[in-house]
């Protein structure tokens, strides 16, 4: 006599963001495209790409105060190889664009970028011939965090904001239900 | 007996500090759950206010404009009609655009504003997908009426 089942908690894309917080009986039904989204969003691992006083900012949202890592963020690479997600914290200088860029291109796929605080979204206040007037002149960036600095609730919220796109992100083929070496940017997502 | 004092012995006092701050307050925010309260003069997002008769304080003067270190704003004023009354002064603005990705939110409008109309709020959840989200217009700059009594 097999167990009775009590709920059936059924995961389709009418609800919006799936997981996290849905508790119902003992057996859980979902996607493949679902848990590999839920399990990319919920570990995010950022590559240290502190640029200035943005960067300030950063390391405190990793600290205790504010605690990075109650969603999956905490480990901080030193090395593209083994980040998912970029915070460019600070401006970008015209000098500072192609290390950017090749950081960028060394990161294994799937990957995203955050452009923390105006300098890095925008030029800021630095709207002068030294200065990228915007980090999406060079790559492409997911979510922008305004702020000069952001304090790091904000860059928190960015953060919340880029795992609920991850987590929307709606797969078209099987190549994009691949582990690795998919490109996010090919994953559509859903607007809120 | 000598490993007893050259290695218990300290490892015993090391946890005993470990012990007494397991007794202090937890300092993490659960931000998303429950937001913290900002400092009293932090700046945020920016709010355009009214009187509170519903009348717009913003006179469309540009002083803000003016001001802004990082040319984030955009006024465009007219002239009040009896007919289309917005301010109580002679002009209003009709366009009132703030780049919040450009701004540094350093307050320097909130304070050439000679009415008080653009002030910085405490929202701080500004993050956003897209570029051109972050352009923010009159409409959504603007304070909601007051409830009329």
């Amino acid at each position: 006599m097999p167990k009775r089942v009590e709920t059936i908690v059924l995961h389709d894309t009418s609800t919006p963001v799936l997981g996290d917080t849905q508790k119902g009986g003992n057996i859980v039904l979902t996607s493949a495209e679902t848990l590999i989204n839920q399990a990319r969003a919920n570990s995010l691992w950022p590559l240290t790409f502190g640029l200035a006083c943005c960067a300030i900012e950063m390391m405190a949202s990793a600290g205790s105060r504010f605690d990075l890592s109650r969603f999956g963020s905490e480990a901080f690479r030193a090395t593209p190889r083994q980040a998912d997600v970029m915070i460019i914290a600070g401006r970008v200088s015209k000098k500072m664009a192609p290390v950017l860029r090749q950081i960028y291109d060394q990161m294994p796929e799937p990957k995203w970028v955050i452009s923390m605080g105006a300098c890095a979204s925008s030029g800021g206040v630095y709207n002068n011939y030294a200065i990228v007037q915007g980090a999406d002149q060079v790559v492409p960036v997911d979510v922008y965090v305004p702020g000069c600095p952001p304090s790091p609730d904000a860059l928190i919220y960015g953060i919340l904001k880029l795992q609920e796109k991850i987590k929307r992100g709606r797969s078209k083929s099987f190549k994009d239900l691949k582990l690795i070496e998919v490109n996010a940017r090919t994953l559509e997502t859903v607007e809120a | 007996m000598d490993l007893i004092k050259s290695v218990v012995k300290p490892m015993l006092a090391g946890l005993g500090i470990t012990r007494e701050r397991l007794k202090r307050d937890k300092i993490t925010f659960m931000y998303p759950e429950e937001v913290r309260e900002q400092h009293p003069r932090t700046r945020w997002r920016h709010v355009l206010t009214r009187y509170e008769s519903g009348l717009e304080r913003c006179i469309g003067c540009s002083l803000c404009a003016g001001a802004c270190p990082a040319r984030c704003i955009y006024v465009q004023a007219d002239e009040n009609t009896d007919d289309a009354r917005f301010s109580p002064g002679e002009r209003y603005a009709v366009r009132y655009e703030i780049n919040m990705l450009r701004c540094i939110f350093c307050g320097y409008c909130q304070e050439a504003c000679p009415t008080g109309a653009i002030v910085l709020r405490k929202d701080f959840e500004l993050a956003n997908y897209h570029r051109e989200q972050f352009v923010y217009t009159k409409e959504m700059l603007l304070e909601p009426m007051p409830i009329q009594k």
